[in-house]
C-alpha cells in the first residue's frame, strides 16, 4: 500500500506505540498491562510499518529475523527460571531485588517475574511477527 | 560412494525357508570393501575413548567383589521424581554384580575389537556413541532398585539397539530389522511398564529391594495374574523366547560386534536378568513354573533345531543364544537350589563362549570375506589363533570337561532331574538342546578351521592383536573356569543364591568331577547323540527343511501385521483428513457440539433462567454491536465485510470485558482483535474467489451448526453462572498478590509469578506454533514459485 499520509503517520505511531508497549511492559505488574499486552503492541507498530511501507523495510527496521526474537523471548523466560536456582529456591520463584529503596518505600524494584515477563513480550512479539510478515511476504 | 565397511549381513535365513544362496558377485563385492585400502585410517579418540571407559568401569566393578561376596548389599539413592516415587536408586548385590561385570568386561573387549573391525569407518564416532551409550543404558538397568528408573534404562537399550542394528542405514533390510526389534521389544516394554505400574501399587513401593521382600504379599494379590502376564511379555520379547523370537535373528543384520555384545552378550540378557530379580517376588506358583518351563523348553528345542538349518555362522550362532535364553528362562521357572546355581553357572558360561563365538566369526568374515559355512574351510593354517579361540569356546558350548560348559551341563541335568513341573519334560528337552548344541558347535566353530578343502572370497589371513584379544581372552576364562569351579561359586554363585534365594548357603557347589550320577551319564548320553548328529547331519538339515522348515513362518506374519496397520492408517487419514477446510471446520465443531450436548444432558440440570433487569444502555449497545457484526458476517458476500465485522463481534466482546471492569483482559482482546483482522485478512486475500453457487448451497447447514453451537455454549455459560462461584482461589490470589509477590495487577502476578509455569507451557507453544506455521509457510511457497 502506497499510501503517503499512511507512511508518514507510520513513522510516529510505530515510535509511539513501541514506547507505549514498553510503558505497558513496565507497570503490568501493578496496573493493566503486561508482556502479553506489551508484545501484542509492540507487534502491532512493526505490523503497520509493514503496510505502509512494506515487509523489507519492516524487517529492515526489526534488524533480528522475528524468529530469532521469539526464542531469545524463551531463553529470557526459561533463565528468569533458573535464577532462584542460586539462592536454593524452585524453578520459577520469584526474587525481588529493591535498589535505593527507603525506609516503607520499595524503591526501583527488579525482579525475576519482571525478567519473565520481558521474555513473554520478546515471544509474543517475535512469534506475530514471524506470522505476519511470512505470510504478506507470500502474497 | 558407499561407505567402506568390512561386511554386508546376509539376508536372514529365517525369512525365507530354503537356505541363503549368495551369488558370487555379492561376495566378491563385498570382498573388495573388506580390503579397501582406504580403511586403514585411524579411529582416533572414538576409537580408544569408549575402551578407557568400560575398562575403568571394569576395574571399579571389580572393587565391589569382596563386599558382594561377603553378601553385603550396596546402595546408591537419589530422589528424582520424589512425587511419583521414582528415585535413581542402584542396588549392587550378587545378581547386579555379576551382569554388571560381564557388560563392563565384555563392553571393553568388544570396544577393543570394533576399533579394528569397523577401522576407517567414517561413522565410526557414531557407531561408538551408540554402543558406549548402550552400555551405560545397560549397566543401569542391571545396577537400578526402583522399577520406573529400571523401565527407563530398558527402553534406553532397546532405543540404543534400535540404532545399532541399524547402523548400515542405507540398506533396507538393517532398517527393517531394527524396526522389528524397535517395535517388538517396544511392545514388550510398555506391557511390561502397566505390569511394574501395578505391581509398585500392589506392593505399595516402587523399590525393587522392597517388593522382593513381599513376595507372599504378591502372590496372593488379586493382581497376581496381571502383574505377572505382562511382566512376562517384557522379558520375553527382549529375551525372544518363542514366539517373539524372529526379531534376534534378523538383528544380526548390526555389525558383528554389536551382535556379540548386545544380541547375544548382554542386552537379551535383560529379559532374563529381569526374571531372576523379580524370581522372589514372583516365583513359587503353578503359574509361573509352568508358563517358564513351558516357554523356555520350546524356545531350547525350537531354537537349537533352527541353529542346524543354517549355513551362515552368524545366523547359526544367534539361535544357539535363542537356545541358550530358552534354558536361562528355563532354569528360572522352578526355584531350586540346582536350578539357581545352574543358571548362573551357564549364564557366565555362555556369555564367554557366545561373545567368543561371535568376535571369531567377525575375525573370519573380516579375513575371508564370507560367513557362509557351505564354504568355509581350511581356515586353521592362515588363522591359527582364530581357530584356536573358536575351538577353546566350541569345546566349552559343547560341554565337554575340563571347560566351564561341562558344569553348566551337569548342574542342568541335576536340575531338571528333580524338576518340580515334569523331568521328563524338562530333561528331555534340556538333552535334544544339549546334543544339538554339541553338533552345532562343531558344526559353527570347527569345521571352518580344521575341514579340508574350502574356497573363500578373497585369500584368508589372520586378524589383527585387537581383535584376536576378545575371543581369544573369553575363551581363556571358559577354561579357567572350569579349572578352578570355586572362584565362580564364590564370587557369583553363592551371591546370587543370596540374591534369588535369601541363602548364599543354597548355592550348589562347583566340581569339575562329581562322580558317577544321573547327570553325568546324561552327558555321556548328550555326547554320544551329539556325535550321532554330526554325521548324520545332512541327513538331520533334509528332515528339519520338511518339518520345522514348513512351520508358520512369524517373520513374514510380522510384515502382514505391519502392512496391516499401514492400510488402517492409511485408511482412516483418507476418511478424516480430506484436505479440505471447510470439511475439518465442520468436523471439529459438530463433535464439539455433539460432546457438550450429551454431557450437558447428562450431567447438568439446565435451569435457564433468563434475567435481563439489571441491564442498562450502555449493555444494550454492546449486545446490539455484537449481535450486528454477527448478522453482517452471515449475509455478507464480500470477504473483507465480513472479515472487519468478525472484527466488531470482538470488539462488543472486548467492551463487555471493560462494562465488567476487566481492563487486562479487555485490552488483551481488543489487540489480539486487532491483529486478527490483520492476519486474516492478509491469509484470505491469497485464497481463490468464492464460487456463489457452492457457496449457497452450504449455507442453510452452517447455519444449523453455528446455531447449534452458539447453543450448547450460551447453555453451558448460563449453568456455570447457576452455581455458586468459588471464591476462594480468588481470595487468595487478592491477598497474596501485593504482600508476596510485590503487585497490584492480579492477572498479571498470576502469570507471570503464581501460575509462571503455565505461562511458561503456553509460550512455549506459541513459539513452537509460530515456528511451524513459518516453516509450513516458506516450503509451499517454495513449490508453488518452483
Amino acid at each position: 500500500m502506497k499510501s503517503l499520509i499512511l507512511r508518514v503517520a507510520t513513522r510516529y505511531l510505530a515510535a509511539l506505540l513501541l514506547i507505549f508497549s514498553l510503558y505497558l511492559l513496565l507497570r503490568g505488574h501493578n496496573e493493566p498491562g503486561g508482556g502479553f499486552i506489551g508484545g501484542l503492541v509492540g507487534a502491532t507498530a512493526f505490523v503497520l510499518h509493514a503496510i505502509a511501507c512494506g515487509t523489507a523495510e519492516a524487517r529492515a527496521a526489526l534488524r533480528v529475523q522475528p524468529q530469532t526474537i521469539a526464542v531469545t523471548g524463551l531463553a529470557v523466560a526459561l533463565v528468569a527460571g533458573l535464577v532462584p536456582a542460586f539462592s536454593g529456591d524452585a524453578f520459577l520463584t520469584g526474587e525481588w531485588l529493591f535498589l535505593f529503596a527507603e525506609d516503607g518505600g520499595k524503591g526501583i524494584p527488579l525482579s525475576t517475574p519482571l525478567m519473565f515477563d520481558t521474555g513473554v513480550y520478546l515471544v509474543v512479539l517475535g512469534a506475530i511477527l514471524t506470522l505476519v510478515l511470512a505470510m504478506e511476504e507470500e502474497i | 560412494m558407499r561407505a567402506p565397511r568390512p561386511a554386508a549381513p546376509l539376508t536372514p535365513a529365517v525369512r525365507s525357508g530354503p537356505a541363503p544362496t549368495a551369488t558370487p558377485t555379492q561376495r566378491a563385492e563385498e570382498t573388495a570393501i573388506a580390503t579397501d585400502p582406504k580403511s586403514d585410517r585411524r579411529n582416533g579418540i572414538a576409537g580408544w575413548a569408549p575402551v578407557l571407559l568400560s575398562a575403568t568401569l571394569f576395574a571399579w566393578f571389580c572393587t565391589f567383589l569382596p563386599a558382594v561376596a561377603e553378601g553385603e548389599v550396596l546402595l546408591w539413592q537419589l530422589d528424582w521424581v520424589p512425587s511419583l516415587s521414582v528415585s535413581l536408586s542402584f542396588l549392587v548385590d550378587g545378581l547386579s554384580l555379576t551382569f554388571l561385570l560381564l557388560i563392563s568386561g565384555i563392553g571393553t573387549l568388544v570396544m577393543l575389537y570394533s576399533d579394528s573391525y569397523l577401522r576407517g569407518d567414517p561413522q565410526y564416532a557414531r557407531f561408538a556413541l551408540y554402543l558406549t551409550s548402550f552400555m551405560l543404558s545397560m549397566l543401569g538397568l542391571v545396577a537400578a532398585d526402583n522399577l520406573i528408573a529400571l523401565f527407563v534404562f530398558w527402553e534406553l537399550t532397546t532405543i540404543t539397539s534400535y540404532l545399532l542394528i541399524g547402523f548400515h542405514n542405507d540398506e533396507a533390510d538393517s532398517r527393517r530389522s531394527a524396526l522389528q526389534a524397535l517395535l517388538v521389544t517396544g511392545t514388550g516394554a510398555l506391557a511390561m511398564m502397566a505390569g511394574m505400574i501395578l505391581m509398585g501399587v500392589a506392593a505399595g513401593t516402587f523399590e525393587i529391594s522392597e517388593i522382593v521382600a513381599q513376595g507372599d504379599v504378591l502372590r496372593e494379590h488379586p493382581w497376581y495374574l496381571a502383574i505377572m502376564i505382562l511382566i512376562l511379555a517384557g522379558a520375553f520379547t527382549k529375551s525372544a523366547q518363542v514366539p517373539f523370537h524372529f526379531w534376534l535373528p534378523n538383528a544380526m543384520a548390526a555389525p558383528t560386534p554389536v551382535s556379540a555384545f548386545l544380541h547375544s552378550a548382554t542386552m537379551v540378557k535383560g529379559g532374563v536378568y529381569l526374571l531372576a530379580r523379580l524370581h522372589p517376588a514372583l516365583s513359587g506358583t503353578e503359574v509361573w513354573l509352568w508358563t517358564l518351563t513351558i516357554a523356555g523348553a520350546a524356545t531350547a528345542v525350537f531354537a537349537s533345531l533352527q541353529a542346524m538349518r543354517q549355513t551362515d555362522m552368524k545366523q547359526v550362532l544367534a539361535y544357539t543364544t535363542l537356545m541358550a535364553l530358552g534354558t536361562l528362562t528355563l532354569f528360572l521357572a522352578s526355584g531350586s537350589a540346582y536350578a539357581i546355581t545352574a543358571f548362573v553357572v551357564f549364564l557366565v558360561t555362555h556369555s564367554f563362549y557366545k561373545a567368543s563365538l561371535f568376535l571369531m566369526a567377525g575375525c573370519v568374515d573380516h579375513g575371508t570375506g564370507t560367513r557362509d559355512l557351505r564354504v568355509l574351510g581350511g581356515l586353521a593354517r592362515a588363522m591359527p589363533l582364530t581357530a584356536l579361540a573358536a575351538a577353546i569356546a566350541a569345546l566349552s558350548m559343547a560341554g565337554l570337561p575340563p571347560f566351564i560348559g561341562f558344569i553348566a551341563k551337569e548342574l542342568g541335568y541335576g536340575g531338571s532331574i528333580e524338576a518340580a513341573s515334569s523331568p521328563l519334560l524338562v530333561t528331555g528337552a534340556a538333552l535334544i538342546a544339549n546334543a544339538l548344541m554339541f553338533t552345532v558347535a562343531a558344526v559353527v566353530a570347527l569345521n571352518p578351521f580344521w575341514r579340508r578343502g574350502g574356497e573363500t572370497p578373497s585369500k584368508p589371513h589372520e586378524a589383527d592383536w585387537q581383535m584376536l584379544a576378545g575371543p581369544l581372552i573369553l575363551a581363556a576364562l571358559g577354561l579357567a573356569a572350569g579349572i578352578f569351579p570355586h572362584v565362580l561359586e564364590h564370587y557369583a554363585a553363592a551371591p546370587i543364591a543370596q540374591s534369588l534365594l535369601g541363602d548364599a548357603e543354597k548355592a550348589k557347589e562347583l566340581h569339575l568331577w562329581a562322580g558317577v550320577n544321573t547327570p553325568f551319564l546324561l552327558s555321556l548320553a548328550t555326547f554320544a547323540l551329539g556325535l550321532v548328529l554330526y554325521f548324520a547331519r545332512g541327513a538331520l538339515r533334509r528332515a528339519l527343511e520338511s518339518t520345522v522348515g514348513r512351520l508358520p513362518d512369524l517373520d513374514a506374519r510380522w510384515d502382514d501385521v505391519i502392512d496391516g496397520l499401514k492400510g488402517f492408517a492409511a485408511w482412516q487419514t483418507r476418511l478424516l483428513q480430506t484436505g479440505k477446510l471447510r470439511r475439518y471446520l465442520v468436523v471439529i465443531f459438530a463433535t464439539y457440539a455433539g460432546v457438550m450436548a450429551v454431557t450437558l444432558a447428562m450431567k447438568a440440570a439446565v435451569v435457564v433462567e433468563l434475567d435481563f433487569s439489571d441491564l442498562i444502555l450502555k449493555q444494550w449497545m454492546v449486545v446490539g454491536l455484537i449481535v450486528t457484526g454477527a448478522a453482517i458476517v452471515t449475509v455478507t458476500r464480500s470477504r473483507l465485510a465480513a472479515i472487519a465485522a468478525l472484527g466488531t463481534v470482538g470488539i462488543g466482546v472486548a467492551l463487555t470485558f471493560i462494562v465488567y471492569s476487566a481492563p487486562d483482559v479487555a485490552i488483551t482482546q481488543l489487540l489480539i482483535e486487532t491483529l486478527n483482522v490483520v492476519l486474516v485478512s492478509v491469509a484470505l486475500l491469497r485464497m481463490p474467489l468464492l464460487d456463489p453457487a457452492g457457496t449457497h448451497d452450504h449455507r442453510p447447514k452452517d447455519a444449523v451448526l453455528a446455531l447449534a453451537v452458539g447453543g450448547v455454549v450460551a447453555t453451558l455459560l448460563l449453568c456455570v453462572l447457576a452455581v455458586p462461584m468459588d471464591m476462594r482461589l480468588t481470595q487468595f490470589f487478592e491477598e497474596a498478590s501485593y504482600p508476596d509477590a510485590h503487585g497490584r495487577n492480579i492477572v498479571n502476578v498470576i502469570l507471570v509469578d503464581f501460575r509462571a509455569i503455565d505461562t511458561f507451557g503456553e509460550i512455549t507453544v506459541v513459539v513452537i506454533a509460530a515456528l511451524s506455521a513459518y516453516a509450513l509457510l516458506r516450503t509451499t511457497g517454495r513449490r508453488d514459485r518452483a
